[in-house]
């Protein structure tokens, strides 16, 4: 008896130990996943001299500065007969400063620079997110970025949900060769269509236009057609014959039946790539020229390469081109990972 | 007879009337399909062979292109060596570090949920911002990476801005990602069914037997599936190199698809870009068909041990 009690208090401990060491790397793991954001988050709102401070500091800071005869003396706390004091640094003589009681200019000190240190307090510089928006501008570009996202989001939705419905619940001649067909550009790499894209919207006049961004969304995206398809699948053909009988024709048979049933395969598709699309920085680099009709990913290297020595307002910038995707990724988190198990399983 | 041919004509129009409706509906994928993969598809073919900046009509050159990519260029050998590079570290590593975190939320840990949005978030939200963003964490001054091995009394290297250390700095950073594949292995572990555990446990089997015996076959190809999505997006690498060191320095991060992006947008080499592009597809399929014939040997399907 005792040793089969024992035994089992055993199991209960590893399995609590065990449950502690997977606490204990998962916090590790979230911690390494959240620091480089809390980072941005915390450079965007410094000041520009203390961005680069090393050790970094977490909270935004600034050192208390006092102005004496027209210039900026900064504020130590220095040790002065037994007291601590608040005082200005007024000039250095190697290690030895000249301190003085910014409230009584005679009040002087000549202390070691070294005993006493500079007086921090919490200042958060939310002007760095106006002054970003306004270096370049931002607004013109989340503008050019919402229409890449809501009209190419309409149009993979719309064209992959119509060719899904096709491949789903109809039959013909050729349409698994053309399916097996469409799985196959699911592997293809980009690169090797590219080019010749390229050229046919340059001949068309369409370069330095959003037309290349937008309008092949409206042809239907293989690994949309493929997951709404998978999707489509499993409604019930019973309900399409009911339809039927109530008078639907296929259209009917879509819009009454299999998109009721679908929304969640739908808001899936149409949230990956409205993020896609906001994230997306290869193929407005390559049509995009003119700079009113940059797009947010590329306003932001842009901003990048010219103002890299302002920190605070590219990380301002950087952390509103970010904000939508998490604020959406958080909203919505459900339906990513619901997409992923379903795309991923099956495919 | 007359309504059996009544019949026979009915049931011939519906589904030639099915079949109509169903070309018209995938009509938008045949177009596509014809204007923007088939079509191109040929057309950089064609390319490959030539001389073309897009403004002055193709010159064909033969084989040229590929010659020269393959024997005089200095560069296109080095751009495929340090993507496979790239790839070779970053893949095994990621898949590894998936598994790994999976297998962590899979213990019953309490705040499920919680973890594994937390986790998942970093893969979501990709691009520039982020590469800007990383860039700043490798500062070797006042990055983060740094300040932290400086507690370790270890002086952290150039990073970005050191031959050595820029490729290793991307790879690293592409670890923050892992929570895309994690997500899918999670799914994996979690229809693996409970029963075989407890069979192995009343067997006498321990832990790192039963990971060993019923988790890791089980799960394989979900490895296999996480592996070749890896292959694919790494020939895909663009954003972080040309973000955060622009290939540099000294060519050190100049991926593949950097390099073909410079040939092509750059010097408008789009002759030149096109034997590039497909020769990347020759790659990816060839590695792809690799992995297929291999996974024979180490993924387990079910249902296969009763053939033998």
């Amino acid at each position: 008896m005792t040793t089969l009690a024992t035994t089992f208090k055993g199991v209960r401990f590893q399995r609590i130990l065990g449950k502690v060491v997977a606490l204990l790397l998962l916090t590790g793991g979230a911690i390494v996943v959240l620091i480089p954001l809390v980072w941005m988050l915390s450079t965007s709102l410094k000041s520009t001299s203390t961005s680069t401070e090393f050790p970094p500091r977490w909270i935004p800071m600034d050192a208390k500065k006092v102005e004496i005869d027209g210039r900026d003396r900064f504020i130590y706390s220095i040790p002065v007969d037994g007291e601590t004091r608040e005082l200005a640094l007024l000039q250095k003589r190697g290690p030895i400063g000249v301190f003085v009681n910014p409230d009584n200019l005679d009040e002087r000190y000549e202390v070691e620079v070294q005993s006493g240190e500079r007086i921090y307090t919490i200042n958060f510089h939310w002007e760095n997110y106006p002054e970003a928006m306004t270096t370049v501008p931002f607004s013109k570009y989340v503008g050019n970025s919402l229409i890449y996202v809501g009209v190419t989001t309409l149009g993979t939705v719309l064209s992959a949900t119509v060719v899904a419905y096709g491949f789903a619940r109809f039959r013909a001649k050729g349409l698994g060769v053309l399916f097996l067909l469409l799985l196959s550009t699911i592997m293809l790499p980009p690169q090797v269509t590219l080019i010749p894209q390229f050229v046919l919207f340059s001949k068309l006049g369409w370069y330095d236009t959003l037309l290349p961004l937008l309008v092949p969304s409206f042809f239907a995206n293989a690994w949309n057609v493929f997951l709404l398809r998978q999707y489509f699948m499993t409604v019930p053909l019973e309900l399409d014959d009911a339809a039927r009988i109530d008078g639907c024709g296929p259209l009917g048979i879509l819009w009454y039946v299999i998109l009721p049933q679908s929304l969640p395969a739908m808001a899936t598709v149409a949230i990956f790539h409205s993020l896609w699309a906001w994230n997306d920085f290869y193929y407005p680099l390559i049509y995009l020229q003119s700079k009113e009709k940059y797009t947010v990913s590329l306003g932001l290297q842009q901003f990048n390469s010219i103002y890299s020595r302002n920190l605070p307002g590219l990380m301002a910038a950087s952390t509103v081109a970010l904000m939508p995707s998490v604020i959406i990724f958080f909203l919505a988190q459900r339906l990513f990972i619901q997409g992923v198990v379903i795309s991923g399983i099956k495919g | 007879m007359a309504t059996v041919t009544v019949k026979k004509r009915r049931g011939l129009s519906l589904s030639r009337r099915e079949a109509m409706w169903a070309y018209v509906l995938i009509s938008p994928w045949i177009i596509g399909f014809i204007v923007f993969t088939a079509g191109p598809m040929i057309a950089s073919a064609y390319f490959s062979l030539t001389e073309y900046d897009v403004i002055n009509p193709p010159r064909f050159v033969g084989l040229g292109n590929w010659v020269y990519m393959f024997t005089q260029d200095p560069l296109f050998w080095h751009s495929l060596k340090v993507t496979l590079t790239y790839a070779i570290a970053a893949i095994p590593l990621g898949l590894v570090l998936g598994l790994a975190l999976a297998l962590l939320l899979n213990a019953k840990v309490p705040g499920l949920t919680i973890w594994r949005t937390l986790f998942y978030m970093p893969s979501v939200v990709s691009g520039v911002a982020v590469s800007v963003l990383w860039s700043y964490i490798f500062n070797p001054r006042f990055g983060i990476v740094n300040w932290i091995l400086s507690w370790f009394n270890i002086k952290g290297p150039g990073w970005l801005g050191s031959v050595d250390w820029a490729l290793p700095a991307l790879i690293i950073m592409s670890l923050w990602g892992v929570g895309g594949g994690m997500i899918i292995y999670l799914a994996g572990l979690q229809s693996i069914p409970t029963t075989l555990y407890e069979a192995a446990t009343i067997d006498g089997a321990n832990r790192w037997q039963q990971f060993l015996r019923i988790t890791l076959p089980l799960i394989t190809p979900v490895i296999l599936y996480n592996l070749i999505t890896g292959i694919i997006g790494t020939f895909q690498y663009f954003v972080q190199a040309y973000i955060m060191t622009d290939g540099g320095p000294a060519n050190a991060t100049l991926v593949y698809n950097l390099y073909l992006y410079r040939n092509t947008f750059r010097w408008g080499r789009l002759g030149f870009g096109s034997a590039m592009a497909w020769f990347l597809m020759f790659v990816v399929l060839a590695m792809t068909l690799l992995v297929f014939r291999s996974s024979a040997a180490w993924v387990y399907y079910e249902g296969e041990l009763r053939k033998e």
